[in-house]
């Protein structure tokens, strides 16, 4: 069951996430130019999100409350915020500094709660501009030996916020779901599209390890360009074992930015953060603070749609099942059917067991009602398993009521009598298959039930053939 | 030359061409600009087709604006579109910026004819104009001395009849010191009255566009024009300025009014300090109370001042690195470049000034340096706040001397020294301005500075006007 250990034991990792995402607005933080991927470059551009001479940056109204509404969502404190400015040179930040939150974010300590339970602490979800984007042409790709540098500023001033986990995680696996938790909660919420491919989420893993049982934080290194899941939960492994490889010879990583590489799958030095850039933060004197009245909030809390944790504690409840459980059923967007169809009367097993197995494509036509009167039937044995499977299949695709369709399939319940003549035919014709049975062997079963459901042509429940079985291996 | 309000209205009734009037205008400029360099560029093709559609307004009968056919000089640090925008800087010389400053828009939307673009101490960083990469400007009154600074090129333009009106902009006194050395009529509205988006930033929390002009009225009259709530600019004030010009003409009379003690001291001098007392005394023959207030305060703004501006210059000025406009030195690579097009292009008030507020924000020392100077600027709006308690309005010096000679003030702290009296205003973010009241040993102009609270710029006017009548009286 358990993996191969990441790490030698004795040493446990320690994780924090710095994550980006795109807030869905139709237009840029500080400016009226489209927010839009994709486009010709330097077409969505003017004297604001240039940083030309002059230019001054205005708020947008739909990304700050699109913030808040994040905010919200992570269970953060939201309240009055200030605008900073963090000075620093690179040619594709149009003003050489970047306007985003300091000292006073906008969302401060909150937390996610992931699919197995665990609680991981946000420590805040600042707004800042997105900076545009270089290409560096000969070289490395890098912009210090480029020979020349392509700048697009059709995305510098997009507005994002920045969510900052606490380093309270101690695997990739947590990590994972970690981001996948954010993602359903921006897609739910409507405030990104959250697409790790093209950019609109970027995940960067602040790394360190120490030994186990201390609470020690050692020096970390911040590894960029992640680009998918996958690539995350590798970097980080990667980066984890790099470290203890380190600390085990006598050595210590340096505190330094990395570069995932993907298809080499290590990473690689960037630039050191020891001598790092003073950022020299201090507050817009451009932008007035951002000052959210508590009827705000309370309009933001009660627009806020149901968020994954709450549906997947909701679940649990109705289903009578553990919340780990349930992350499946969430996560396809079954919860309200299934909670729906139990209110109906369904067996809540078969509910959830139908949720998981057969409705990865989604509900289709099937309602709550159809639901519960397909899992009644199957509660009852009026339908054998195959054929439940093969009504839901069709209410999926079409609808109807489902003891129509079993009755246009020509599926009738099978009376039991007939079974058991059957099975005493079988039973003669392969007397050592059933004397292993009766002796506890179970791998023979499958034998007897293939043969009568070939012989009614799948009709029978696999259910009570088992039943018949037992009862008469156990008459002897 | 007739002010800018007669000549409105000289044109609006037909009775004078506005095409003629910017003629006039250049033709003023010609004769005696090479002298005094107060314009760094004329924008003569702008001018003609505004003084022809203003004109052509008037033949079809429709009113071109309070400002019809008026010619304007405009400092060179706001954005004017398709003409050079320099900031008197090598850095920013050939760049076209293709977007005009909301106050353009504004002047011109009220028939105003801009005529050019006017020198200033590079990127508004200076008390005198000699700071300018394209050479000095001198005073129209004496030309061997400075015309005063940042603003010195729009001051000497209005004092040099190039212009009736003119706009500056004001971050420690940059309007109001020049005004009071070129014996003209200087405004630094409320933070947040006047729109900055176009106005190339210095310090962007101290900033204020505002007009120069001969007398009282024609700066009411342009103040009105270009005040008022801009959604581009999130510091601009929500609500509309109360016009100036309609109340002008209302007098003092009621009014109690605090002479600052800290301004009237060592360091002011005695011929200044002597027309500021007799100030004082005209406002009191004009009906209002004239009494002493201590405002202790005012004496660190000098120092508070000199760590925020430069400190949201650093940050401000950072965008001219060669990249996307203005000066390019080429480098190894990117930053090599950067650095070789910013120790180019910059002059070296402006370096200091980089250096200064670089270092004010760095780790470790911002506490001491920017957050203290933040703490005195509060501290001096508190003061303030309970002074206007008392008074409706304050008075003082506008400069502690009259203009001096070209490159008597070589060290830089004797020309930070220039701005005492007017950086408080700043600082808090309140309204002021210079109004020329007699002259001083020298002969030369003396200015005295009306200050009020926020948004009342209408108390402001009627005081400043009742100076200008006394001072009228008196010569």
């Amino acid at each position: 069951m358990s993996e191969p250990a990441v790490l030698p034991e004795g040493w446990e990792m320690v994780i924090g996430l710095e994550v980006h995402v795109e807030l869905a607005t139709a237009t840029k933080l500080f400016c009226g130019c489209a927010n839009s991927f994709g486009d010709e470059p330097n077409t969505n551009i003017c004297p604001t999100c240039l940083g030309l001479p002059g230019s001054l940056p205005v708020a947008n109204e739909q990304a700050v409350e699109y913030a808040m509404q994040l905010g919200r969502a992570l269970n953060c404190t939201v309240s009055r915020s200030i605008f900073a400015r963090k000075n620093y040179f690179y040619p594709d930040m149009p003003k050489d500094f970047q306007t985003t939150q300091y000292e006073e974010p906008t969302n401060s300590e909150g937390f996610v709660v992931l699919p197995d339970g665990t609680s991981v602490g946000v420590e805040r979800a600042h707004i800042e501009e997105d900076t545009g984007k270089s290409t560096h042409l000969g070289g490395g790709g890098r912009i210090h030996d480029a020979t020349a540098t392509l700048v697009d500023y059709n995305r510098a001033g997009v507005p994002l916020v920045e969510i900052v986990s606490h380093p309270v995680m101690h695997d990739a696996e947590t990590a994972r779901a970690y981001v996948a938790e954010l993602r359903d909660i921006l897609l739910v919420t409507g405030v990104s599209d959250a697409r790790m491919e093209e950019g609109s989420m970027r995940v960067d893993a602040n790394v360190s390890v120490r030994p186990v049982g201390s609470d020690e934080l050692r020096t970390r290194c911040e590894v960029k360009n992640i680009n998918s899941l996958r690539s995350l939960g590798r970097a980080i492994n990667y980066e984890a074992r790099r470290h203890v490889d380190l600390w085990t010879n006598g050595e210590s990583p340096r505190q330094e930015t990395r570069h995932w590489d993907e298809d080499g799958g290590r990473s690689t030095s960037g630039r050191s953060k020891e001598d790092a850039d003073d950022y020299r933060y201090f507050a817009c004197p451009d932008l007035p603070p951002l000052v959210p009245t508590q009827a705000d909030i309370d309009a933001i809390d009660a627009a806020m749609p149901a968020l994954p944790a709450a549906r997947r504690a909701a679940l649990a409840v109705a289903a009578g099942v553990v919340v780990a459980d349930t992350a499946l059923t969430v996560e396809r967007g079954l919860d309200v059917l299934v909670i729906a169809a139990i209110d109906a009367g369904a067996d809540p097993t078969a509910a959830m067991k139908h949720a998981d197995q057969n409705l990865s494509d989604g509900q289709g036509q099937l309602t709550p009602a159809t639901f519960a009167a397909l899992v009644a039937m199957e509660s009852e044995g009026t339908l054998s398993s195959t054929q439940v499977k093969t009504v839901l299949g069709e209410l999926v695709t079409n609808g109807g009521k489902p003891a129509d369709i079993a009755a246009t399939m020509g599926f009738e319940a099978m009376d039991t009598s007939e079974l058991e003549t059957l099975l005493d035919g079988i039973i003669a014709a392969s007397p050592d298959e059933w004397a292993r049975f009766v002796e506890g062997d179970r791998k023979v079963q499958g034998h007897f039930v293939g043969q009568i459901m070939k012989a009614t042509q799948g009709k029978a429940d696999g259910k009570v053939v088992n039943q018949l079985m037992t009862q008469r291996a156990n008459q002897g | 030359m007739s002010s800018a309000f007669e000549l409105a209205a000289a044109i609006r009734a037909g009775e004078q061409s506005a095409v003629a009037a910017a003629e006039t205008s250049f033709d003023t400029i010609d004769g005696r600009d090479e002298e005094i360099h107060a314009f760094l560029h004329l924008t003569k093709q702008r001018a003609q087709a505004q003084a022809e559609a203003v004109d052509k307004a008037v033949a079809a009968g429709q009113d071109p604006g309070p400002l019809a056919g008026v010619p304007i000089a405009i400092k060179d640090n706001m954005c004017t579109r398709g003409e050079p925008t320099t900031c008197s800087s090598k850095i920013l010389e050939g760049w076209r910026p293709p977007y005009d400053a909301t106050v353009i828009g504004r002047l011109e939307a009220a028939g105003a004819v801009i005529v050019g673009k006017t020198n200033l101490d590079e990127f508004a960083m200076g008390s005198s104009t000699e700071n300018s990469a394209f050479g000095p400007t001198r005073n129209p009154r004496d030309t061997s001395r400075v015309p005063g600074g940042s603003s010195g090129g729009s001051a000497a333009a209005v004092a040099a009849d190039f212009v009736p009106l003119s706009l500056g902009s004001d971050t420690g006194g940059s309007i109001r010191q020049p005004a009071a050395l070129c014996g003209v009529v200087g405004v630094k509205p409320s933070y947040g009255a006047v729109s900055r988006y176009g106005l190339i930033a210095f310090a962007s929390s101290l900033d204020q566009i505002g007009p120069f002009a001969h007398d009282v009225t024609d700066a009411a009259l342009c103040l009105d024009v270009i005040s008022g709530h801009d959604p581009r600019d999130a510091t601009s004030i929500p609500i509309a300025l109360t016009p100036t010009f309609p109340t002008v003409n209302d007098g003092v009379a009621g009014m109690r009014i605090g002479l600052i003690d800290e301004l009237m001291a060592d360091g002011i001098d005695d011929d200044v300090i002597a027309r500021t007392n007799q100030a004082a005394e005209a406002l009191t023959a004009a009906g209002a109370t004239v009494e002493r207030v201590s405002i202790p305060a005012t004496i660190y703004g000098l120092a508070a001042y000199y760590l925020i501006a430069p400190a949201e210059a650093s940050s401000n000025l950072a965008r001219f690195d060669g990249v996307r406009y203005g000066h390019r030195v080429d480098g190894q690579n990117v930053a090599a470049m950067n650095v070789a097009t910013r120790s180019a292009g910059f002059g070296d008030e402006v370096k200091r000034r980089i250096m200064l507020g670089t270092y004010a924000l760095s780790s470790g020392y911002y506490d001491a340096y920017y957050g203290k100077a933040q703490r005195v600027r509060t501290l001096l709006a508190d003061e303030f706040a309970t002074a206007y308690e008392k008074f409706d309005l304050l008075l003082s010096p506008t400069s502690p001397s009259t203009a001096f000679e070209i490159g008597a003030k070589s060290d830089p702290m004797a020309l930070y020294m220039c701005d005492v009296c007017t950086i408080p205003s700043n600082l808090a973010g309140h309204p002021a301005m210079s109004v020329p009241f007699g002259v001083g040993d020298d002969g030369l102009p003396v200015g005295v500075q009306v200050l009020a609270p926020m948004l009342e710029e209408a108390k402001m006017f009627r005081a400043a006007k009742a100076l200008e009548d006394a001072a009228k009286g008196m010569s």
